[in-house]
């Protein structure tokens, strides 16, 4: 039975398997390696502070006392309210281009959102400095004054700070989510519309239910944007004003993990200084993870969910979220 | 065939050639940002003389130029501020520090309808970066600026958010000017600002004052000078009101040098002197007193020899402020140190 041939493709088989598999094995290899660096270059500070370091809100290179929260919080902060503002917007988009939008458009709108992810971060971050930093700094001084006491918008005018930020990062996560959202959508298969519109549905039912269908992978769309929120670093520091504060105001001057490292990483001399920065990335790094592994969770929780309701499998594309992977 | 035997003629020619390539002596060094267009022009010129000289800065910041001298990965470090006795105690071998010019640090501001040139001393000038005196018709400013009048304006302090050497000068000033700045602050590349916004670099900090109504920031003052951004004058120690200036600078450095350590690691702000400008600063190149390669360091001593002397001359045009003769005469016998 077995001719040369058919031996030859079973070798040829194997080996592509053993190659594949090396390179699905070098991305855990290297996953492991950041964390064991990280962890090892950073020791100093580790058993300097223990757990302190999550919790404390002093950075101060002289006396050398440090602590993430500060960041941490600027960092998660900034990139939920990026994400409240681009996930509507985002899906919009990928509604209109996937279910909308004229044949004729189609193609030229989806390749100017894409367009969007690929203008450089340094490029956001200027024209925020010089177009949206005094246009939030406008807002800022027109905000009348009972609405300043409110937490959420104290502080004095300086256009820099955590909403000019958000908005920014908003702008830079909107193709990255429009664009995953909309192939969900575009996978939804046509039976699901049809039968829809079968039982007398608008079209604006239809939609809903194709965005039910695929709410797994819109989901992973969110995610990716989330993390791509996370870990930009350059358009941020740009912005946000760079106050290592926790204050919950979006007119207030904050800071984000990445910013941080970016700006103090080339003149800490110190070996301790050194080693915190270091260890803000292994925060960074945990984080990711973290996040990660909760959108997994949920991502989980709903297919499960449908698999309940539906005998077909969700659309799961796209879930695969690669969480920080800013610069 | 034929396209064989072009082949082989390259090849030949460059095994050939290859020699006179590799008698170039190749030094690398890494270090501060500030001085980086002085040192690359000191290498270019000095390349023209010397054309077997081939010298390779990285202006990777004055930590990272610590850290590689202390690895032993560069030949030579450069540094905005001295490197600390713990530092020092850290390297394989001892090392000596060279200034080789000088820069200085200015307050900038933006006061809407105040084109005044405002003068500032220490106390205040601190007083406002700890946050402590918030509008600028606070009494201690009025008081400062007679004649100029000065609105109900919040301050708003821009800082930098990079670590870096005008940080550093900056702070040191205030330190030695303001015991609860000391305190509360202290010296280093970076520090804990107790308010205000950081932007990244000096273009960063000049942005965020150019666009803020009320606000007071730090630039080198190089880039005030190329961008002919206005600044403020600050009182130095002898009670004179100076405007920053190349000349100020260096008379800065003059004064400093009648009490010069050794070790040449000197701050230099708040120097007496009647023409000192008060926020001045070295820079200064770092080398091993004992280096493994006494070729290279050979070459490094003539050439740091040839930047004191004749490369000071490029100084005022790039807006480096020269070192004055007396410490020129003191690094000269200095260098004598290295062993070669």
């Amino acid at each position: 039975m077995k001719t040369p041939s058919s031996r030859r493709r079973n070798t040829d088989d194997r080996a592509f398997r053993l190659g594949t598999g090396f390179f699905a094995l070098l991305v855990v290899l290297l996953v492991a390696g950041i964390f064991i660096e990280l962890y090892r270059t950073s020791h100093l500070s580790l058993a300097k502070f223990g757990f302190r370091f999550w919790t404390g809100r002093t950075w101060d290179p002289v006396s050398g006392e440090f602590g993430a929260l500060p960041f941490i919080w600027g960092t998660l902060y900034s990139s939920m309210l990026a994400m409240l503002i681009s996930t509507p917007i985002a899906l919009g988009i990928a509604i209109f281009l996937s279910e909308l939008s004229p044949r004729r458009l189609r193609t030229p709108l989806a390749f100017l959102t894409e367009l969007l992810a690929a203008v450089p971060s340094i490029v956001y971050g200027l024209w925020g400095v010089f177009v949206l930093v005094p246009i939030v700094r406008k807002l800022q001084v027109v905000t009348p004054d009972w609405l300043k006491k409110v937490p959420l918008f104290s502080g004095p005018p300086l256009g820099v700070g955590m909403l000019s930020a958000a908005l920014i990062l908003a702008v830079m996560v909107i193709p990255f989510t429009s664009s995953v959202a909309r192939e969900v959508l575009k996978a939804v298969p046509a039976t699901q519309r049809e039968a829809a519109y079968a039982l007398g549905a608008t079209r604006w039912e239809a939609i809903q239910a194709a965005l039910r269908f695929g709410r797994t992978g819109i989901i992973g769309a969110v995610i990716l944007g989330f993390g791509r929120a996370v870990g930009e670093t350059m358009a941020v520091t740009m912005v946000i004003g760079n106050n290592p504060q926790i204050s919950a105001s979006l007119y207030a001057p904050q800071y984000s993990m990445s910013a941080v490292i970016a700006n103090e990483f080339t003149e800490a001399a110190d070996n301790l200084y050194l080693s915190a920065l270091i260890e803000i990335g292994l925060v960074l790094f945990v984080i990711t993870v973290i996040v990660n592994a909760i959108s997994r969770l949920l991502i989980w929780s709903v297919t499960r969910e449908v698999k309940a309701k539906a005998p077909k499998p969700a659309t799961t594309m796209a879930l695969a979220a690669p969480t920080g992977g800013g610069e | 065939m034929k396209l064989a035997r072009i082949f082989l003629t390259v090849a030949f020619s460059t095994l050939i050639a290859l020699p006179a390539i590799s008698q170039t002596t190749q030094i690398n060094g890494a270090g501060a940002t500030f001085p980086y267009p002085i040192y690359s022009k000191w290498f270019s010129e000095y390349g023209k003389i010397h054309p077997e000289v081939e010298v390779n800065y990285q202006s990777i910041g004055s930590g990272g130029g610590i850290r590689q001298l202390t690895a032993q990965t560069v030949f030579f470090g450069a540094s905005d501020g001295p490197m600390n006795d713990e530092q020092l105690k850290g390297a394989p071998g001892p090392i000596l520090h060279f200034p080789t010019v000088l820069g200085a640090v200015v307050p900038v501001y933006n006061i809407p309808g105040v084109d005044a040139k405002l003068k500032f001393n220490g106390k205040v000038l601190a007083d406002v970066i700890l946050g402590k005196i918030t509008k600028w018709n606070d009494a201690a400013l009025v008081a400062l600026n007679p004649g100029v009048k000065l609105p109900a304006t919040d301050i708003a302090v821009a800082h930098r958010s990079d670590g870096s050497g005008t940080t550093y000068i900056f702070v040191d000033y205030l330190s030695k000017v303001s015991p609860e700045f000391k305190e509360k602050v202290g010296v280093n590349t970076s520090v804990n600002w107790p308010v205000g916004v950081g932007g990244k670099g000096n273009e960063g900090v000049a942005g965020l004052v150019k666009q803020t109504p009320g606000a007071i920031g730090y630039v080198e003052l190089i880039y005030a000078l190329q961008n002919k951004i206005a600044f403020g004058s600050v009182q130095n120690a002898d009670g004179e009101f100076i405007t920053a200036s190349l000349d100020s600078v260096t008379a800065a450095a003059t004064s400093a040098s009648k009490s010069m350590p050794a070790d040449f690691r000197v701050s230099i702000t708040n120097a007496p002197g009647k023409s000192a400008y008060p926020i001045s600063s070295f820079t200064w190149m770092l080398f091993y007193e004992n280096p493994t390669d006494k070729q290279r360091a050979k070459i490094m001593v003539d050439f740091t020899k040839w930047a004191l002397t004749d490369g000071q001359k490029y100084c005022a045009e790039l807006g480096y402020a020269p070192l004055p003769k007396e410490v020129v005469a003191l690094e000269m016998e200095a260098l004598k140190k290295i062993k070669l």
